[in-house]
């Protein structure tokens, strides 16, 4: 791969491929010495506009692992209003000689831009860009659910026919597009539920079934997995829905909910999470989270997608 | 004074004899122009080349009266690192253009009669094209309080059009009084159609794509909700309206409607709202980002077939220049706008003349005699006839060249059709009957310069004599 900017273009082959290679990595990393000399004299540089400890951490590991060297670059403050453009900025990791560039940004869009526009040689990762796209989350959650699902026989399996139920703010959500185009790649069934102004205008033309009812959804998606999204307290100021206690009541993943879903059913969550609003703490705590699996399948997907963008000759296409 | 050369133009076809849709060109017959102290004194056939005239063979061109453009942001005062009055007419010599009316949203902004003489008097000297300031219809384009509207129509700019363009007059009180008020002055409202509220960060067209994209949608409502609005308005206190840069179905039928109604509205597309749809945002590349953004499909297919209807009056270019670095940046942060003047009548001819939606006489009222007649641009050819001003564009419909950055003559590179193969050429622009671009090429500053002055110092004697 050149380079890893969205979910959307992605082939299943590419997918499964990523996910594969996770599994690889994932074994690595249950032995007492976890690093690979994979990416020996290779530098990644962590390009962060915007602050985001669990994401950087989680490439920064992945790297590290992989024997990278990194340079973690917090741009945040330094973007166009403050002076100096990303154009120089590239210009300035393709100085120092950059291979590899994970860059989060509030503008979506700004990795794409970053990759096409010649000012770098380096591979770009896209690490969450405005409410485009977040692709090692979705990459990270599908292996989750694959691992989940089939276990020791996740290797070369795709997602068909699953049912999945995200939650939430879909309209501000990368990780919501991110996981809708992979998972419909993977074959899943996907599912949105949220109040109308938290969907994204024209989600309808999109593969996906919607809901306004939680319950509606849980009954008619038959979930196997429920996503919950983080709720921004901001939003509520925005008048996207009146307070905390009417969107818990209808969007939020209580215990009385949590004790009608059949026995498969896993619940996942990009985290941070906020306990009370979008999820219980029962439902958090349960055996039926992911949250913690996703932190660490978090760094082996991660990991998977550096080799795969990094390692021996870096070509043009896929 | 010497007097400007004089000109013979021979066996050129005349875009007002072409009335026909999908007509070719070679089916009229050709008429020769003789040009005599920027008027055309003489149209006929096999007209002999007096001593000391100059003849341009114009064999296989097409004339039309010089084209104006009823909105083009020179960015002077205050942006020349995008564009200057003489850079912009420059460009739009290049694309045919003998006149053309600089939108208000300068720094300082075109609010007062000392910005709107400064910028004419920088056309003048030029000499390019007639430059029409258009005033800003409230102060500092800050939507409260009216500007000097007055000030600026009674000055030497002779300002008749008011636009904050960039922003909509969205205070429905205010904007009535500006209808109102500019009817004491004979102008028109050109209104920026765009909900403030219902476009906030907003960054393209609102629908599937922007969702999937990320970027914040920029609803058709919100332009259409407005120029409802304001054509009611027009009607209720009887004033002149035009609407800016029409890009959805829906405010086709809104105009339609009022047309048919009897509001005396008038509306323009952008070359670039004919050819450009959406689905080219997917590439982040900030050239495509335009204010009102580029629609879906079914909106181009409308907006040409309301050419076709006569429900769009005018093509006007939003010429918008920006300099290199806001444009090579992340989506968000790049400026809006793209350039236009140059590859106006290209795009004109590959989206109405060669999909039959317009005939060439069709055409020269799109893009000459209409705008002349909203923006009142006294001195206007009404034709090529013995009498009028020489004021006329020579074209080659036939062909086609790539469209690249030496095709660019103003200071800004924003243009998205580089490296694109567009129909037709601007062979020749004449201006009070001097040669601004001449076979292709632009004729120096100086030259043109000084033969702007011969012209002015030939209409004020004739205007002595006349007294």
């Amino acid at each position: 791969m050149r380079h890893l900017l969205d979910t959307r273009t992605l082939t299943r082959d590419e997918a499964i491929l990523i996910l594969d290679i996770a599994e690889d990595m994932s074994a690595t990393q249950q032995r007492e010495v976890k690093k690979l000399p994979t990416l020996r004299g290779k530098t990644i540089v962590n390009l962060f506009y915007e602050d985001s400890t669990r994401t950087r951490i989680s490439f920064e590991a992945a790297s590290k692992r992989l024997s990278a060297d990194v340079i973690n670059f917090s741009a945040k403050g330094s973007s166009v209003s403050k002076g100096e453009s990303l154009k120089d900025t590239a210009q300035t990791l393709q100085a120092i000689g950059a291979d590899g560039v994970v860059i989060r940004h509030p503008a979506s869009g700004a990795p794409a831009m970053l990759a096409s526009s010649g000012w770098i040689d380096a591979g770009v990762l896209n690490a969450g860009d405005g409410t485009h796209e977040h692709p090692t989350q979705a990459l990270l959650d599908a292996f989750t659910m694959r691992r989940r699902l089939f276990g020791e026989n996740s290797r070369g399996r795709d997602l068909d026919g699953i049912s999945v139920v995200i939650v939430g703010d879909i309209m501000h959500s990368r990780v919501a597009r991110s996981n809708l185009w992979l998972l419909k790649v993977l074959g899943a069934n996907v599912s949105f539920v949220a109040p109308e102004t938290l969907l994204p205008y024209g989600t309808r033309e999109w593969p996906v079934t919607i809901y306004h009812s939680l319950d509606t959804a849980i009954r008619e998606a038959n979930p196997d997995v429920i996503m919950l999204l983080r709720i921004q307290t901001e939003r509520m100021h925005a008048a996207f829905f009146p307070n905390e206690r009417e969107y818990a009541r209808n969007w939020g993943l209580n215990d009385v909910r949590v004790a009608g879903l059949q026995d498969r059913t896993i619940i996942m969550h990009p985290g941070p999470m906020n306990r009370g609003l979008e999820i219980s703490a029962g439902a958090a705590d349960s055996e039926r989270s992911t949250v913690l699996e996703q932190v660490a399948n978090g760094v082996s997907v991660r990991m998977a997608a550096l080799y795969l963008l990094l390692s021996g000759e870096r070509g043009e296409s896929a | 004074m010497t007097a400007s050369p004089d000109l013979l133009i021979r066996n050129v076809r005349l875009a007002a004899d072409l009335t026909e849709r999908g007509a070719d060109h070679q089916s009229v017959t050709p008429v020769d122009l003789r040009i005599v102290d920027g008027r055309i004194v003489e149209r006929g056939t096999a007209l002999e080349a007096r001593e000391g005239e100059r003849v341009i063979e114009a064999d296989g061109l097409v004339a039309m009266t010089g084209l104006v453009d009823l909105h083009t942001h020179l960015r002077e005062p205050g942006g020349e690192q995008s564009e200057t009055v003489l850079t912009g007419t420059r460009a739009a010599a290049a694309g045919g253009f003998t006149s053309v009316f600089a939108m208000a949203n300068t720094m300082p902004v075109a609010d007062t009669a000392g910005v709107v003489e400064q910028v004419k008097t920088l056309g003048d000297a030029a000499g390019y094209a007639t430059v029409r300031p258009i005033g800003a219809v409230t102060e500092d384009l800050a939507g409260e309080r009216l500007s000097e509207i007055g000030a600026m129509a009674q000055s030497r700019a002779e300002v008749r059009v008011f636009s904050d363009d960039g922003k909509c007059v969205h205070d429905p009180q205010l904007m009535r009084r500006a209808l109102e008020y500019v009817k004491t002055f004979g102008g028109v409202i050109a209104q920026h159609a765009q909900d403030p509220r219902l476009t906030e960060g907003a960054q393209m067209n609102e629908g599937a794509l922007s969702s999937e994209l990320g970027l914040k949608g920029w609803p058709a409502v919100a332009e259409e909700s407005i120029i409802a609005r304001d054509v009611l308005l027009a009607e209720h206190v009887g004033a002149r309206l035009h609407i800016c840069h029409l890009s959805t179905a829906g405010s086709v039928e809104v105009i339609r409607w009022a047309k048919a109604r009897g509001v005396e509205v008038t509306a323009e597309v952008t070359p670039h709202h004919l050819i450009l749809t959406e689905e080219l945002v997917r590439s982040y590349d900030a050239r495509y980002k335009v204010n009102p953004p580029l629609r879906r499909d079914e909106d181009v297919r409308a907006l040409r077939q309301a050419v076709a209807d006569g429900i769009i009056d005018i093509v006007a270019t939003d010429h918008a220049p920006h300099p290199v670095e806001a444009k090579e940046c992340e989506w968000d942060a790049a400026a809006f706008g793209m350039v236009g003047l140059e590859s106006a009548l290209p795009i004109a001819l590959l989206t109405l003349i060669q999909e039959g939606h317009a005939s060439w006489a069709e055409l020269e009222t799109l893009l000459s005699q209409k705008p002349a007649e909203i923006g009142l641009l006294e001195g206007h050819p009404a034709s090529l006839a013995a009498g009028e001003t020489a004021d006329l564009v020579l074209i080659d419909p036939t062909g086609s060249s790539e469209f690249n950055l030496g095709s660019l003559k103003g200071m800004s590179v924003n243009s998205p059709y580089l490296g694109m193969e567009l129909p037709g050429r601007v062979a020749y622009t004449i201006r009070h009957g001097y040669v601004t671009l001449d076979d292709g090429e632009l004729v120096a500053p100086e030259v043109v310069a000084q033969a702007a002055a011969r012209a002015i110092a030939t209409a004020t004697a004739t205007a002595g004599s006349a007294q």
